[in-house]
């Protein structure tokens, strides 16, 4: 096997030295084989931790990440609601670094030399690579609302898709609400960032009327014709939890806001006037994702091999999380990205050290929302790699919803939270 | 029946082993038993009111596993998330987890 490892590493102009049975010792060129991720979301940070403990600490990993914490859009719209804190979604870095060995930078990548396998930080400065993860998460398309492309309108109107402070922000603008006034959640196209997080938003923002504000109405006003996910709980909720306070228009694409008379502006219906005015433009893959020609789909998704999350575009770059083009049913979610994370951490240490990339990626997807502060309804499906078709499929028969809405589900999902959260970061 | 279907997984499994490199195998079993991890910890060990899987006996696990995928252990997902592996792959899965200190 060490011989053949050897070969492998060999091949691919790399000399490997192998230790052990189970992993070589990454070596590039006689130097330390290095990893670079962009990105220290669900999918960043998770390739990052586990690259770290799947090469038993012989490859070297930098994860460069703008942000001082990790903030989790999962249980976010909580914090809108007012039933949880910031603190509570707020994961420190630290233990990357401590107990995994990874080289936090807090710092944002402007470019990507694929020639030079260099990456140049805001800050000035370059790191190389011999294999870069690419996890940029989302940004938003303004320039499709032309009333929202500018930095005043956005701090005005805003999208809290990334948690931080725009949830912040939001929570503030939902607390100075006068009782008796609407607030208007503006719900992009599919595909979109956490297809049932508009509707949960919905729910959290409706039970914290509820209890502090209760002639305040929520007005959902959505691209897509219909609820794009676990529709039947949601529609009950708003009904029975909420009567009279949550209202839904499918079909109602936003063209255009009058940030000035908070207006939202349609492609078929009448304007709509609101008090608090929450926009969640148009996605597609992060920044720099796009200017470093990764976004091959439309300008706008990543293609990548769903073996190794490795870039059709650009060889020896990997793409994870909500930036890639999904295989049709897969949902953008951070339980989604947290596995191409591990898919291609695997990939990347066998690459690395000279084993055979595992060809039968296997995972699940749970995704659970709040339709109160304790009542939960989840989804979840299995995927598995078909080999012929080159994607991943959902496992027929596996997967489905809750049978109800329960509490004990409300228990599981912040089991979730603490344990995806701890699985990238601790 | 339920032993048969025990035998034959184990049987099959050793056939997956025989085909695949060992080091390869590895990183696969570790791949699919990380998908675990969502839920219930990295590499098994859980926080909060998730079960932890590490160093539970292989045959446990195994036959939990079972119970979900037939239906015979009440759940509110588990059920639906066991019918999406080989029997094969659980064995494989049960066994990394249960070696897990």
């Amino acid at each position: 096997m060490e011989r053949r490892a050897l070969l492998q590493a060999l091949g691919t102009g790399a000399a490997v030295a192998a230790t052990g049975l189970t992993a070589g010792c990454a070596t590039v060129g006689g130097k330390q084989a290095k990893v670079v991720v962009i990105g220290g979301g669900f999918a960043g940070s998770t390739a990052a931790k586990y690259i770290r403990m799947w090469s038993e600490g012989s490859v070297q990993v930098t994860m460069v990440e703008p942000n001082e914490a990790f903030w989790s859009c999962p249980i976010s719209n909580l914090v809108l609601g007012g039933s949880k804190t910031m603190a509570d979604i707020t994961t420190p870095y630290d233990n990357l670094a401590k107990k995994h060995g990874v080289q936090v930078v807090r710092d944002s990548v402007t470019r990507i030399d694929p020639k030079a396998k260099t990456v140049t930080l805001a800050g000035g400065a370059t790191l190389a690579y011999d294999r870069l993860i690419v996890s940029p998460g989302i940004d938003f398309m303004y320039e499709k609302i032309p009333g929202l492309n500018n930095a005043m309108a956005q701090a005005k109107v805003l999208h809290a898709w990334k948690a931080g402070p725009q949830t912040t922000a939001l929570r503030q603008q939902l607390e100075a609400m006068p009782n008796g006034v609407v607030y208007a959640l503006a719900i992009p196209g599919s595909p979109y960032r956490c297809p049932p997080g508009p509707y949960e938003r919905a729910c959290q923002i409706a039970n914290y009327f509820q209890k502090a504000k209760p002639k305040s109405k929520v007005l959902i006003l959505d691209a897509n014709k219909d609820v794009t996910s676990k529709g039947k709980f949601f529609k009950a909720a708003w009904a029975n939890k909420y009567p009279g306070m949550v209202e839904y228009r499918g079909s109602h694409k936003v063209m255009d806001v009058d940030v000035a008379t908070n207006t939202l502006k349609f492609e078929f219906n009448d304007d709509v006037k609101a008090d608090v005015l929450n926009v969640i433009p148009d996605m597609r893959a992060g920044t720099i994702a796009r200017s470093s020609g990764l976004a091959t789909a439309d300008n706008r998704w990543c293609e990548v091999d769903f073996l190794t999350y490795e870039s059709k575009a650009m060889p020896g770059v990997h793409v994870l999380g909500d930036a890639i083009a999904a295989a049709p049913k897969m949902p953008k979610s951070g339980h989604m990205a947290n596995q191409h994370g591990k898919t291609c951490a695997a990939a990347v240490v066998a690459m690395l050290t000279g084993q055979e990339v595992p060809s039968m990626p296997i995972f699940a997807n749970t995704c659970y929302s709040f339709l109160d502060t304790q009542e939960v309804v989840h989804v979840a499906a299995v995927y598995r790699y078909d080999a012929g078709k080159k994607t991943m499929l959902p496992v027929a028969g596996a997967g489905g919803l809750s049978a109800e809405p329960s509490k004990l589900e409300g228990t599981y999902a912040m089991a979730w939270a603490q344990n995806i959260w701890a699985d990238m970061l601790a | 029946m339920f032993r048969t279907h025990m035998l034959l997984s184990v049987a099959a499994a050793g056939i997956v082993a025989l085909a695949t490199p060992a080091a390869a195998q590895t990183l696969q079993v570790k791949s699919w038993a990380s998908a675990c991890a969502n839920c219930h910890g990295t590499n098994g060990k859980a926080q909060g009111a998730a079960a932890s899987l590490a160093g539970q006996s292989k045959n446990d696990l195994i036959s939990k596993m079972q119970a979900f995928k037939s239906g015979q252990r009440p759940a509110t997902l588990m059920h639906q998330i066991a019918k999406g592996y080989t029997d094969e792959q659980i064995e494989q899965i049960a066994a990394y987890l249960a070696a897990q200190k």
